[in-house]
């Protein structure tokens, strides 16, 4: 029986010729990532053990997103604690105020995850880089502390999902309709300790933000990590990008999949995860009159520029339904200087939108956007959870930017088409 | 190993917003994040629980972030052990790390209500029912896991 894209680098990095699930491994790590909030308490762990190094300074990244720029006395500690682990250790890749960007975003962008690499990350959506083919996955701080001292995770290795993806999407469908569709149909644990493995011929039509949109909620689904089979669209991206050279791990032709699953994109709709889980979706078009309060525009899943470039799409020459803020945050500077250049700025700022620096911020009720009791938002975000984006008796839809943008004009969850 | 305590149930996809609301995060330390434990699932949890209580939960406990301050709340709350059907993968691997003690076990999970008071055996993977004179059998940990275990944490296996 073959492997698994996963298994392959998990086996490669464990230095063994072949794993199979439900295995035990250790594994050696190309980066390891922490942000603003788990990262105190990995230093916490580290230092308390008694580490007076790391592993290699440059494959620990720190990036202060979530709670920066700093929202209180409290976020300022922990940044400030951050930056003099950073400084302590010359740490290559501390991103800061004024370099940071929201770290799944940040990351893939700056080329420091790859084709081929074993990542670890002290945030849940570290699976993102799976879009690149990497191995990634999400963590918690001491994990981290373990990975920045010995470079290096235990592993499960885990059994896997195939994801036939055939067609092409239509419309104003995206990477996130396609995801909300995947986790609505096989629930909210319905990959827990698996890894979603996406392929075919559907492939090529996804951009590569449709793909780190989709692996980035492959948590949402209790996946271990979600990965792409690598094809030109990837590489066209990594090529010149990656600062480290990348490896193409492919499954192989008898890898086993616990289930498989054909995913036609040309039949995606847009779609809406209603509260309180994301498996929770329904069509954007059947949602009728659900009277909204607020829209988010960014964060991890959906703060690319491509995201912008709908939004601003949408917005352009209209205005924000009074009642309704609308924040847009750009995930990186790169993506904020892009607004600027396309004049996407200007379009947000007179629609009425108030426009960001990059932070996590309201998506996990933050800051930047907190809802009061009995009001809702529509958020291109990933999770709607209880008091997810503020008060306990709060709401949040998750929606792709498309959606979000249009919703923010009429003031109810609307499809674009209504408003151009 | 053994523990003792009252149980306290929950329902599927306890996620770990409402274990620890980020609004909580700007701290790493323990016993702040310990005072608003489970507040947006259960506001009065932090006044009853007390040394040694367990947490009895379904499908897919600790769901969402990675954060390890839940794991860490929850045991510093005076909790001596999760019960639950499955555990979300991060959470899983917090708990083991920090020294959480878990259990997957789905006739437990079903039949332990509010109230009752529970032992567990980490040695032998029993949970009894002392109200109701049940018993159920989890399934112990691989002994790579119990290493960690028995270390005390992750931080002390790696350093042994």
């Amino acid at each position: 029986m073959g492997m698994t894209m996963t298994q392959k680098i998990l086996a490669a990095h464990a230095g063994l010729d072949k794993v199979v699930a439900g295995q035990l491994i250790e594994a050696k790590l190309d980066m390891v990532l922490g942000n603003d909030i788990t990262s105190p308490v990995a230093i916490n762990e580290f230092e308390k053990a008694g580490f007076t190094s790391v592993f290699d300074r440059t494959k620990i990244s720190l990036v202060m997103d979530h709670f920066a720029p700093n929202k209180d006395i409290k976020a300022a500690q922990q940044t400030k604690q951050s930056r003099e682990f950073a400084n302590k250790y010359d740490i290559l890749n501390f991103y800061d105020v004024g370099s940071m960007g929201i770290e799944h975003a940040l990351l893939p962008e700056k080329g420091l995850v790859g084709a081929g690499d074993c990542v670890i990350g002290a945030d849940s959506h570290t699976c993102t880089y799976g879009a690149l083919g990497a191995f990634s996955t999400g963590v918690g701080s001491t994990d981290m502390a373990a990975g920045m001292a010995t470079g290096k995770c235990w592993f499960k290795v885990p059994a896997a999902i195939k994801f036939n993806l055939v067609g092409s999407l239509q419309g104003w469908a995206s990477g996130k309709d396609v995801i909300l569709s995947i986790i609505g149909k096989i629930g909210v644990d319905g990959a827990l300790y698996k890894s979603m493995e996406f392929s075919g011929p559907g492939l090529a039509s996804l951009s590569i933000d449709d793909r780190l949109c989709m692996a980035n909620m492959a948590i949402e689904a209790g996946a271990k990590n979600g990965i792409f089979a690598v094809d030109e669209v990837t590489r066209a991206y990594m090529d010149g990008r990656t600062q480290r050279p990348y490896t193409v791990y492919e499954a192989d032709p008898d890898a086993e999949y616990e289930a498989e699953h054909t995913i036609d994109l040309s039949a995606i709709v847009p779609t809406v995860a209603y509260p309180h889980l994301p498996e929770n979706t329904h069509p954007a078009a059947a949602s009728g009159d659900i009277a909204i309060d607020q829209v988010v525009i960014g964060s991890c899943t959906n703060g690319r520029t491509s995201d912008m470039e709908v939004a601003a799409r949408i917005l352009k020459g209209k205005k924000v339904a009074r009642n309704v803020r609308a924040i847009v945050i750009p995930a990186t500077q790169k993506v904020f200087t892009e607004c600027i250049r396309n004049g996407w700025m200007e379009i947000f700022v007179e629609a009425g939108c108030v426009v960001s620096t990059p932070t996590c911020g309201p998506c996990l009720g933050g800051y930047m956007g907190i809802l009061a009791e009995g009001e809702r938002c529509v958020a291109t975000t990933n999770r709607n959870f209880v008091g997810r984006m503020g008060h306990v008796d709060s709401e949040v839809y998750l929606a792709s930017p498309a959606v979000a943008a249009a919703s923010a004009i009429t003031g109810r969850i609307t499809v674009p088409e209504e408003v151009l | 190993m053994k523990a003792q305590g009252i149980a306290h149930t929950y329902a599927d996809n306890v996620d770990t917003d409402v274990i620890i609301p980020a609004r909580y995060l700007n701290t790493p330390n323990a016993r702040e994040l310990a005072a608003h434990c489970m507040e947006d699932i259960d506001p009065d949890f932090v006044k009853k629980v007390k040394e040694g209580d367990i947490i009895v939960a379904g499908w897919n406990f600790g769901c969402g972030s990675s954060r390890e301050h839940a794991p860490l709340a929850i045991k510093t709350s005076g909790v001596s052990c999760v019960i639950a059907k499955t555990f979300a993968r991060i959470f899983y691997r917090n708990a083991i790390n920090i020294g959480l003690a878990i259990l997957e076990c789905e006739p437990a999970a079903e039949a332990i209500k509010a109230g009752d008071e529970v032992a567990v055996d980490f040695d032998t993977g029993v949970i009894t029912n002392l109200t109701r004179g049940e018993s159920y059998q989890a399934q112990p940990f691989p002994p790579f896991i119990q290493n960690i275990i028995q270390k005390g944490g992750l931080m002390k296996a790696i350093k042994g």
